[in-house]
Parts: C-alpha cells; structure tokens; sequence
C-alpha cells in the first residue's frame, strides 16, 4: 500500500508574503515547470531534498519555515 | 497541462490508432479463410513504423505550438517517466513469455508476431495510462 506524504508546506503563503509571487515565476527561479510547484503546493508531489532546498532559498528562509513534517508519538528520534 | 501529460495522451491515440488500423487491415483480408494465412507482416512493419513517426510528428508539433519552453521537464517528470515505464515494460514481458510459450508449442508466426505486437500496444497503453494518473493523482512516490 502506498502511503501519501505527510509532509505539508507553505509554498502558498510564502509566494503570497513575497510581494504575491506567482507559480511561474516561482518554477522559473526555482528550475522546474509550473506543474511541479501546483503538484507540490496541493501536497501531490514530495520534491527532492535538492528541491526543496532551492525552493526554500528563493524565499531566504529556512527548510522548516517552508515543509513540515508533523509530530508523531512513538516515533524514533 | 504537463507536456509530458499530452504526450503520454498522444501516445495512446497513436498506439490504439496504429493498432486498429493493423486488425481493420488483417481482419479485412481475412474472409472466410483462417486467419493464420493472411498475409500480416508488411502491415504490421507499416503501422508500427507509422506510429513511431506519428508520435515523434506530434511530439515535435506540441513542442512548437506550446512555444518557448513548453517541452521543459524537471525531476518530477524524470520519476514519472520511470514509475510509469517500469510498469508498461511488465506488459512487454509478459507478451515475450507468451511468445516463448508459443514458440515452443511450435504454434505459427503469424499467432507469435500478433503476441508480441499486442503486448507492445498494451505496454504502451498502460505505460500512457500510468503517467497519466501520476500526473493527475500523483501517489507514485512510495514512503
């Protein structure tokens, strides 16, 4: 069975804070299509950790501040 | 919509086309004889030739039409091609066993070239078809 990521991200709110950064122009900087940030915004697509780190510098803040990855108990540290 | 998606659209159309066209073909010229003495193999090359160039024709025309860097892809496009050619190449495997199978038995070319042909068709179909839903419903990445 194939499980859906659980990790969330803040892709919208950023592009927003950054004077309402579009799709396209975020995808241009970033390197890859419009289709891969629509796909990872709607949480369809985990990007590399390459990825999300270029991502995470367009926006000059840190890898947490864009993906989350929520708190289970009884998980490993 | 992905390039990729398009493409992978314009793939089954091709496939099913080339495909319907060979069995109109083939079932047309067979009448009341048995279908193992038609004469199969000159239109099986031509549709298969045919659709190869289709889909390089309309791959080429979609890259120009979409204009500048519409045929990008990314490492997004670079997994779903592979998640979803890993899946079509089963079918190709399954179709080389039955042609095997066939062989062996000593069953006539004509029902042995048709398997493997069947096979490449529903390998492309389903590759198409994978690519598709990934694209749309993501769920190929595996955690």
């Amino acid at each position: 069975m194939v499980k859906p990521t659980q990790v969330t991200n803040a892709i919208r709110a950023l592009r927003f804070a950054h004077d309402e950064m579009t799709q396209a122009e975020l995808a241009d900087r970033v390197g890859v299509t419009r289709q891969t940030i629509i796909a990872i915004e709607q949480g369809r697509y985990s990007p590399s950790l390459e990825m999300a780190f270029r991502i995470a510098r367009v926006f000059r803040v840190g890898l947490d501040d864009v993906f989350q990855y929520p708190d289970t108990e009884g998980d490993p540290l | 919509m992905a390039f990729e998606e398009k493409s992978a659209w314009v793939m089954i159309v091709v496939s099913v086309g080339a495909y319907t066209i060979y069995l109109a073909t083939v079932l047309g010229r067979a009448g009341d004889g048995p279908l193992a003495d038609v004469a199969y193999a000159g239109t099986l090359l031509w549709t298969i030739g045919g659709a190869i160039v289709a889909g390089i024709v309309a791959h080429i025309a979609m890259a120009i039409a979409g204009g500048h860097g519409a045929d990008r892809t990314d490492e997004r496009d670079r997994e779903i091609n592979q998640v979803s050619e890993r899946i079509g190449q089963s079918i190709v495997i399954i179709g080389a066993l039955a042609a095997l199978i066939m062989a062996i038995a000593e069953l006539r070319h004509f029902w042995i070239a048709n398997a493997v042909y069947l096979a490449f068709v529903l390998s492309s179909v389903l590759s198409s078809f994978a690519k598709i839903m990934a694209y749309r419903k993501g769920g190929f990445q595996t955690w």
